[in-house]
């Protein structure tokens, strides 16, 4: 929304001190889930001009990655999008594999596939639940958490953990399914209709969620590719586009799904376009179950992948293998790639950079909410404070992905 | 093919080409560079759109230093293309793309910030991962990991508030 002339004039006025009001909103905001602290600049109550401070959750990510070997990046990328880390344990395999050159098995991408869709669900149903949460609906926000907690039962079922599952590796994954994951996927996803099935009845046509998300926070179009959004930001302002349609990876091209679309690219799009993510997701783990090959989950070559341990107390060639894949690691060859994954936020980029040694020269994470939080500024100047909350909620910022 | 069409367009601007792992890459001149990469977004058969990424290696002792690397992204077309622009360690300084992609506005701030490199054009160029009185580049090369810095000093927030750096 552009600025009204009156606004301009006072900003510029030669003391603006006795029209516009400073205020630093944040960095630890009861209202706002995540550290990041908005610098007001307020006419009344309408805000006229906003600088987003991020950081207060970097950890040097990029500069960690460096010291260690590329195996020991995976429980990094674990706190990246701390809602769904199997998409980003799974983006950052690729981005090696392909440097590597090295195809995984046919079982391991579905394996893949299927934890992706699952931290997707798991994902929007943080980011709606909070979002709902925010603006008062409370109920919402419990049965949203509390069917994402069915889905962390299913993840460290095949995991081993709930969210710190470190569960990828260069040429495969760790564990395959337990033999009862079908039973638990479907017990899993009954309670998810349910919760669905209820939201939708308690929002849909809930005239105070309406109103404080319908018109709130909109980007248009064109603004919304220069500020570089992609995934459901992007999405919801009509645009139809999806990494996973665009430029398939794993094996989303075998699948039938719809990319939901929105039309004014506001809050109440936003969220639309996330809830029927889920429905899409669902369709394409159903999809993906029904046809899902046998076969093994990682390749077996002794210099990317970890011999078995019964080979390395019995047998000299295992030992020595084990050790030096601990010791040096991975030996990938010279070269870059930059690999991008559909992340429940947007494109998901890792940009890896090797020297030939053991070691990642440079890993480069592109971080969905990093853009739509760059954007945010646009989003709400002219607006008023309560639609921080609503924007900031839908964009679904996670701290340890924006700041790394 | 990407790189066919470019070398065509742009001849003698592109310096190198590379095309590895099914992914394409030129290197430009930094002088050039907003040239190029504007009719690389608003040319017919381009049309990158989107700025994916912006981000910088360093090679510690290669010559030029830095490599700023732009990943973009057709939305139209679906292809992608990487754009490497060279930038000297004594000097190291590249033009702002924030008047093609709004969005290079807070990549350049987080390159500033974690290499020093400044992008000449840039309204806004200040610190955005760390804080402001922090010292150095961390993700240079030469900025060793375990390196601390001093904790900065608590003031008293009503007699002397903390200003935004904005």
């Amino acid at each position: 929304m552009a600025l009204p002339a009156r606004w301009k004039e006072k900003i510029i006025a030669s003391d603006p001190a006795d029209e516009i009001m400073e205020l630093q909103m944040g960095p630890s905001h009861p209202a706002a889930h995540g550290t990041i602290k908005f610098n007001l600049k307020l006419d009344g109550e309408r805000i006229a001009d906003c600088d987003v401070e991020v950081g207060y959750l970097h950890r040097g990510f990029e500069k960690m990655c460096e010291q260690g070997t590329w195996t020991q990046c995976f429980p990094y990328t674990d706190r990246l999008n701390y809602a769904s880390p199997c998409i980003n344990n799974v983006g950052f395999a690729l981005a090696v594999e392909r440097l590597l050159g090295v195809e995984t098995p046919e079982r391991c991408k579905y394996v893949r596939l299927i934890m992706s869709e699952v931290s997707r669900i798991a994902d929007h149903l943080t980011c709606l639940g909070m979002g709902a949460g925010e603006v008062g609906a409370q109920t919402v926000m419990f049965y949203m958490i509390e069917a994402r907690e069915f889905l962390y039962d299913l993840i460290e079922a095949v995991a081993g953990a709930r969210v710190t599952v470190s569960w990828c590796r260069v040429g495969g994954v760790t564990n395959d399914f337990p033999p009862d994951f079908a039973a638990r996927l479907g017990a899993s996803f009954k309670s998810l209709d349910q919760v669905l099935s209820d939201c939708d009845k308690l929002l849909s046509r809930n005239r105070v969620f309406i109103d404080r998300m319908a018109g709130i926070g909109i980007l248009p179009q064109e603004d919304a590719i220069s500020y570089g959004l992609t995934g459901p930001l992007l999405r919801a302002t009509g645009i139809k586009y999806d990494l996973r349609k665009a430029q398939p990876y794993l094996v989303y091209d075998r699948f039938d799904f719809d990319v939901p679309t929105g039309e004014r690219g506001d809050n109440y799009d936003r969220f639309n376009v996330r809830f029927q993510e889920i429905l899409q997701s669902r369709l394409i783990i159903e999809q993906a179950m029904a046809s899902i090959p046998a076969g093994p989950v990682s390749i077996t070559d002794p210099k990317i992948v970890l011999p078995p341990k019964q080979q390395v107390y019995e047998s000299i060639e295992g030992l020595m293998n084990h050790f030096k894949l601990i010791m040096e690691g991975i030996h990938v060859p010279p070269g870059e790639v930059y690999q991008a994954v559909e992340a429940a936020n947007g494109e998901l980029g890792f940009y890896v950079v090797s020297d030939g040694s053991g070691r990642p020269y440079r890993v480069r994470v592109r971080p969905p909410c990093f853009f739509g939080m760059g954007a945010l500024n646009k989003m709400l100047i002219g607006r008023m404070i309560p639609d921080i909350i609503t924007t900031f909620g839908m964009i679904n910022m996670i701290g340890g992905e924006c700041d790394r | 093919m990407l790189i066919e069409k470019m070398k065509e367009r742009f001849g003698a601007d592109i310096l190198a080409a590379e095309s590895a792992h099914g992914e394409e890459s030129i290197t430009i001149d930094r002088e050039r560079a907003p040239e190029i990469l504007r009719a690389l977004r608003d040319e017919a058969g381009f049309e990158f759109n989107l700025l994916a990424d912006l981000s910088a290696v360093d090679w510690l002792d290669r010559k030029p230093r830095f490599e700023v690397a732009y990943q973009l992204n057709s939305i139209p077309r679906g292809h992608r293309i990487r754009v490497k622009v060279g930038v000297d360690g004594a000097d190291p300084w590249a033009h702002s793309a924030i008047g093609i992609w709004k969005a290079a506005d807070w990549l350049e701030r987080e390159c500033f910030d974690m290499f020093g490199i400044v992008f000449k054009g840039h309204p806004d160029l200040r610190r955005i991962l760390m804080y402001d009185s922090f010292k150095g580049h961390p993700l240079r090369k030469d900025y060793p990991y375990q390196k601390r810095q001093p904790v900065v000093p608590e003031t008293d927030p009503v007699s002397q508030p903390l200003r935004p750096s904005r």
